[in-house]
């Protein structure tokens, strides 16, 4: 039924579409592979591939740092919030209890909240509250805790959408032979979450290792900066000067998310259009 | 017949009796199922998450709720001044320009990735095409980079050394070519577009996502009707993808509005103010211009203005829905 004209037209979109996603990249990519002496304009492909700029932008942007900081608080954050969204997922899904509606309101609100709000709050808390005499000021946690926050509220909506799906037979056969509680997550639904808290860790993952803002308020030492952070530092100070090096230092930033996107690809494509026609 | 009469009677009662048994159980403090386990087991389950959340996301909002009815440089004790920062801010200028920048924004950050999203459904679902499976990763891609990092990417290619201006020099447009970043003009489109960018592919990965799940008899009715591509994309394939749309509009909407890194990292709000957002207000008061009260009262107003989107475009889908 279609004519040939417009299945052309459609490769012709989606491939111009499609350069343009990658182009932006590719140029940073290209530039990076230059030498700071090579003027360059424009998009030119390199002659030969050159990693000092990498070097350069790796020491003096303090990326061993970045890298050292942005893992410990997004792996922290992945794994805190991916057990207390499970955890909280799987009351909200397959219990009735006291205030399981109000509890499910107030995630739902911290979903769409804009996080940005509670970063005054949280900078002069940090200052001025020290529970149990510890100072959490610019210190991990200061990134931590907050960012578990925000991740549960959406993770507890995502796992809470999977229990819910969860055959009620299952379950209900599951506690009659006995199982508890504890028994029925672990040994009868978890098995089959595995995929659904795969994608949810890969999000978790990704939002936090790509946060700026609560980084930039809240700490202030060059050795906690995270791998974003120390590059828009990096960038603001360098910038004039030598493009090559911010660009090597932004495909520093950019890699570990390109390299856990390439691989689980099908997680964030997944996450993104089930769980925003959820959320 | 009497086995007929029976079969529907019991359809018709099964229904009713389950509800009633449901409302009985949770009126009389519930009669549970065998091993269903009580609130106190359930509050266990879910309170490891709810005392973070509470306590390091749902407090701070309160208290920068708190804040903006204070007078306070973050030093000094704070002083109670009532609606004085929110009457002000109705009254700044620089609060009104902000938020007409989001306006602006909502064009770039919104409007071109939907249209793009439904430009590229509407064509693979009259022809579709091999390879789907690449494009779509390959169209994610940029929602999946750090704001800082594209940021950085778009530096360079407005940079007056930059692709654009060396692709308008090569074409003979070299008498456009400019700092755009630096532009009074061009600064806040510049930066829109980068918005434009990072959203497209995520809307067609929405929309094609979508698409796939209207039924092809829907199509083949419209064919069959002798219906054109723009009549089957306007009866079928547009109202197939109300709930895509209303979600890609929630989510750039919002993206619109607290937009911090990208705008951070290129401009700081510059030239002269003209592409300052909400949040870089925010921070420009709190923690440079040590008004942390009023910082608060844009806090509340960007929180504020996200509920009433949201509001609205839950309204609209939901009334959609309902017809």
């Amino acid at each position: 039924m279609t004519s040939r004209a417009e299945r052309g037209i459609t490769y012709a979109m989606i491939l111009i579409f499609s350069a343009a996603a990658l182009y932006p990249m590719l140029s940073i990519l290209f530039l990076a592979l230059h030498q700071n002496t090579d003027l360059v304009t424009g998009f030119v492909w390199p002659d030969k591939l050159d990693f000092t700029s990498f070097k350069t932008a790796w020491t003096e942007g303090g990326f061993a740092n970045g890298y050292k900081s942005s893992a410990i608080v997004a792996v922290s954050v992945t794994a805190a919030a991916a057990a207390c969204s499970v955890l909280a997922g799987y009351a909200l899904g397959t219990m009735q209890f006291t205030g399981d509606k109000l509890v499910f309101g107030l995630m739902v609100l911290g979903i769409v909240f804009p996080y940005e709000a509670t970063v005054i709050p949280l900078y002069y808390g940090f200052l001025s509250i020290h529970p149990f005499g510890i100072h959490l000021s610019d210190t991990y946690w200061a990134l931590i805790l907050p960012q578990i926050g925000t991740s549960v509220s959406f993770g507890a909506v995502w796992m809470r959408a999977f229990f819910r799906a969860a055959p009620r037979s299952l379950i209900e056969s599951a506690r009659i032979d006995g199982a508890s509680t504890f028994g029925v997550l672990f040994r009868v639904l978890l098995p089959q979450a595995r995929p659904a808290i795969l994608t949810m860790c890969v999000l978790i993952f990704l939002w936090t290792w790509n946060e700026f803002l609560l980084a930039l308020v809240l700490i202030q030492n060059p050795v906690k900066q995270t791998a974003p952070l120390g590059l828009s530092y990096f960038a603001s100070s360098a910038h004039v000067t030598d493009r090559t090096e911010v660009a090597a230092a932004s495909i520093l930033v950019a890699a570990p998310i390109l390299v856990v996107y390439v691989l689980l690809q099908r997680h964030f494509l997944r996450g993104i259009s089930a769980g925003a026609v959820k959320a | 017949m009497t086995s007929h009469d029976s079969t529907t009677s019991d359809a018709g009662a099964q229904p009713l009796g389950r509800t009633g048994i449901r409302r009985l159980g949770r009126r009389r403090a519930r009669e549970r199922a065998p091993g269903e386990p009580g609130s106190l087991v359930a509050w266990l389950f879910v309170l490891p998450g709810i005392a973070i959340f509470a306590v390091f996301t749902m407090a701070p909002l309160l208290y920068a709720m708190g804040l903006s009815f204070y007078d306070w440089d973050g030093l000094t004790p704070k002083r109670f001044i009532g609606l004085a920062n929110y009457r002000e801010a109705f009254a700044d200028p620089t609060i009104r320009a902000t938020f007409l920048h989001v306006v602006e924004l909502f064009a770039f950050y919104t409007f071109l990735p939907i249209a793009f999203g439904l430009l590229l459904t509407a064509l693979l679902t009259r022809s579709p095409i091999r390879g789907l499976t690449f494009y779509r990763t390959v169209l994610f891609l940029p929602a999946t980079i750090a704001g800082v990092v594209v940021a950085q990417a778009w530096i360079w290619i407005y940079d007056k050394d930059g692709p654009l201006n060396a692709g308008l020099r090569a074409v003979g447009l070299g008498s456009f070519a400019q700092a755009w970043l630096g532009s009074f003009t061009w600064a806040l489109p510049a930066v829109g577009l980068v918005g434009t960018w990072v959203s497209y592919g995520l809307c067609m990965v929405l929309f094609i996502a979508g698409a796939q799940r209207i039924s092809p008899s829907l199509y083949e009715a419209a064919r069959v009707d002798g219906a054109g591509a723009f009549r089957e994309f306007f009866a079928v394939t547009l109202p197939g993808l109300r709930g895509e749309i209303a979600v890609a509009l929630m989510l750039t909407t919002i993206n619109a509005l607290r937009s911090f890194d990208i705008v951070w990292n290129t401009t700081q709000g510059g030239p002269g103010g003209t592409t300052t957002v909400p949040s870089v207000l925010m921070y420009l008061n709190a923690f440079t211009y040590n008004r942390v009260g009023y910082a608060s009262t844009i806090a509340v107003m960007l929180a504020v203005s996200i509920l009433c989107i949201i509001g609205v475009i839950q309204f609209f889908s939901e009334r959609g829905d309902r017809r």
